[in-house]
């Protein structure tokens, strides 16, 4: 038994941190948070150059085909950057088009998402703001060869800059999965203004929105499979961007412990800071534990993986605020000041809590694991 | 990444899993305590004696003095195992886990010969005195005084919190000998013989009801200075060889029973009534349950990171002052959830035989023993993330 990072992975988490600390500073992150979409083209392309955009892409379809391991050490450095952009939306889509898509329709969106030359985001949540797959209530009517759909999605990240939508309706029994360019006619996009500036979410209007039944995915019937698994997929990528964050927030915290001084010396040596860094130590560490660990276990294909990436979720989504109450905490007025880069991780923490289901509803899932006979 | 066996460890379980399937003696159903306790002591001494003819005793410890060379790993596979099984405590625990990798890792040739075998054999059983009243948590402030005499030091003063003592042939024991030098330099080492002369042991009994620890008073003790363990007023270079020894034991057996401990709290939740229902259908008790499990699992995870780290740098760390801290109060908060899906029953010392209500009281030890969560935190603080001493 060996827990641990390989050699290749350690590598490439290196790799990642440096480029991001030479493309992504703090400074770029609050340029880009004051922009309308929060996304850089340019840093986009040098990211697909890097071949993150297609890490988990088969290569016969132009991407890496690596572990969800390596994937999740790229996703920690770009939490720890506070990278703003559809990333994680993109890399949602592409999961579930490489579950769900026919072989022309892998050939030719994520030949395009591992190039860098598209983006993409799911419109999951309604009015409810459920991750339940159950409380998808928009309806794909089957007219013909046709969908068409009318209703309203909310709280779809990035969606102003993903050049596909990838709506998820219902057609009474099941998800039906169905692809959205954005300048089609009848999608009306609408800003949500929100905490976090570096990951924009947006309410997506379908006006009779009409989808070619050849176009969607997983017609084979195994929609609600295929959104399962790119939901664990995207989720475990979200949880490792969380422990990245708190990474941050933990070494910051933990320097600015050492060179504050009060009292004549430095504040991280009373030991009611101490024990608030080492608490937080103890919860990145943790974090880092199940997320590796849900990694691992989609990757192998594990019985309960579901309830894994559960456990890492559930416990990510405490971490992450906690951890950011603590930094504040120990930084006093200065970590609550807009010019303070915490703030960003702050709410980081937050957007990311709830995004994929909070700690409440992971738990109830596992629950139905394991309190249930 | 690969967190399945190896076939190496994957062999070493099944071989130790066929020994105890043949081995393990029959659960313990008498009383521990009271008359019953001698013969108590009988048994568990028994079972370590088989343990060791079995070849299973000391499994980390090199194979020259008589060990078994095991890794890390499977030395926690060996403690899982132990666990699952049910089998009964080892009462030679702290010979085997601290006295005994202690006197290898600094005793004399002497030493080594005299006490490394009866250690394994359980022949003779070790106890450990380091707390004091007034030295706890500030371990380094003992006061218990040896004064050369000749060939021996005389040893004057009390130990407190001594988990053993009544029953124990042997004290590794921490003494000052030099109460002029700073508190650090001053302490020494000493292997005493409980059956020495001036020796006499007070049981504590603990809120649970039992008697782990013991108070131990010493008078004019006298112990030959062939007993030193490591340098005069060099012992707390020895206290902390031995503590990191016990600390890198990372709890691997106790998890398999928390986790046996979990599963029979939530199989009762699936039938106690809780508002008309299965408490297991409330969904606040749901969410405490699941909960627990999920930071329990963590908790097996961590552990599994600190061994694969452990096995590759070889030197025990502050990785256990992080375990410490996260399973004492992962019980705490467990066997506060077990309270409230019981109601007044919890509180009852027969209601399923008195489990709940002892758990509850027995965790509440859990953060003091060992290092209380203070101090985990300040190693941990000091340690790990490098933070100024506070102290």
């Amino acid at each position: 038994m060996e827990f641990d990072l390989s050699k290749p992975q350690k590598l490439l988490k290196d790799s990642a941190r440096e480029f991001l600390s030479r493309h992504c500073k703090p400074k770029r992150v609050r340029e880009l948070m004051s922009t309308e979409t929060a996304n850089d083209d340019e840093l986009w392309q040098a990211m697909a150059d890097q071949g993150w955009m297609g890490l988990v892409i088969p290569e016969e379809h132009g991407g890496l085909g690596a572990e969800l391991l390596d994937l999740a050490v790229v996703c920690e450095e770009m939490g720890n950057a506070c990278l703003p952009g559809p990333f994680q939306a993109t890399l949602f889509s592409a999961a579930l088009i490489d579950r769900a898509g026919s072989p022309n329709q892998k050939a030719r969106y994520l030949e395009a998402i591992a190039s860098g030359s598209l983006k993409a985001s799911v419109a999951q949540l309604e009015e409810t703001g459920d991750w339940d797959l159950d409380a998808i209530n928009v309806k794909a009517v089957r007219d013909n060869g046709r969908f068409v759909i009318s209703g309203r999605k909310l709280f779809v990240p990035d969606a102003a800059s993903a050049d596909l939508l990838i709506c998820l309706a219902t057609n009474g029994e099941s998800p039906v999965i169905l692809p959205v360019s954005k300048d089609t006619e009848g999608v009306e996009i609408k800003s949500m203004p929100s905490m976090d500036e570096t990951r924009k979410l947006y309410e997506v209007q379908f006006n009779n929105v009409s989808v070619n039944a050849a176009d969607v995915f997983g017609a084979d019937g195994n929609a609600r499979g295929a959104l399962v698994q790119a939901t664990q997929v995207a989720t475990v990528a979200l949880c490792a961007e969380m422990v990245g964050g708190m990474q941050w927030i933990l070494d910051t915290t933990v320097e600015y412990a050492k060179t504050r001084q009060q009292f004549g010396r430095p504040i991280g040596s009373f030991q009611a800071v101490q024990h608030q860094c080492a608490d937080m130590l103890l919860m990145t560490e943790s974090a880092r534990s199940a997320t590796y660990f849900a990694a691992w276990a989609v990757t192998e294909g594990a019985p309960n993986a579901g309830t894994v990436v559960s456990i890492a979720k559930a416990y990510c989504s405490d971490a992450f605020r906690e951890v950011g109450n603590r930094g504040v905490q120990v930084h006093g007025g200065i970590g609550f000041t807009w010019e303070h880069d915490l703030q960003l991780y702050y709410k980081r923490s937050k957007a990311a809590e709830t995004m994929f289901g909070d700690a409440t509803f992971h738990r109830e899932r596992i629950a139905r694991a394991v309190v249930d006979d | 990444m690969d967190l399945n066996l190896t076939v190496t460890e994957e062999k070493f379980r099944n071989d130790f899993r066929a020994w105890l399937a043949v081995n393990l003696p029959p659960e313990w159903t008498g009383s521990t305590s009271g008359e019953d306790r001698a013969e108590y002591l009988r048994y568990l001494r028994e079972w370590q004696q088989k343990l060791f003819a079995g070849g299973w005793a000391g499994i980390s410890w090199p194979r020259e003095f008589g060990g078994r060379g095991a890794s890390l790993m499977e030395q926690a596979i060996f403690q899982e195992e132990l666990a699952a099984a049910n089998a009964p405590p080892l009462i030679g625990t702290i010979g085997l886990s601290l006295v005994g990798p202690t006197i290898i890792a600094i005793g004399t040739p002497e030493q080594k010969a005299r006490y490394l075998a009866p250690i394994l054999s359980g022949e003779e059983i070790w106890c450990q005195g380091f707390s004091e009243p007034n030295a706890g948590s500030d371990l380094a402030s003992l006061n218990t005084k040896a004064v050369r005499e000749d060939d021996a030091f005389i040893i004057n003063g009390q130990k407190i919190w001594t988990s053993f003592a009544q029953h124990a042939d042997w004290c590794l024991q921490l003494v000052r000998t030099d109460p002029h030098a700073p508190k650090h330099k001053g302490i020494t080492c000493l292997l005493v013989d409980m059956r020495s002369e001036g020796i006499s042991v007070k049981p504590l009994r603990q809120m649970s009801g039992d008697s782990g620890f013991n108070e131990m008073f010493f008078s004019n003790v006298r112990v030959p200075v062939s007993q030193v363990l490591g340098e005069v007023n060099g012992g707390w270079t020895t206290a902390i060889t031995a503590l990191m020894n016990e600390r890198a034991n990372l709890g691997t057996g106790s998890q398999v029973l928390f986790k046996r401990n979990l599963e029979a709290l939530i199989r009762r939740a699936r039938a106690f009534p809780r508002n008309g229902k299965p408490a297991s259908e409330d969904p606040l008790v749901r969410q405490k349950l699941a909960q627990a499990y999920l930071e329990l699992e963590i908790l097996r995870l961590n552990t599994n990171r600190a061994l694969t780290s452990l096995s590759k740098t070889g030197v025990p760390g502050p990785e256990g002052s992080i375990q410490k801290l996260y399973w004492s109060e992962w019980n705490q908060r467990t066997q506060q959830t077990a309270q409230e899906i019981f109601g007044p029953y919890g509180q009852l010392t027969d209601f399923d035989h008195g489990m709940w209500q002892y758990s509850y009281l027995r965790a509440r030890g859990n953060t003091i023993e060992a290092g209380t969560s203070e101090i985990q935190r300040n190693i941990i603080a000091e340690r790990v993330l490098g933070l100024p001493k506070s102290y």
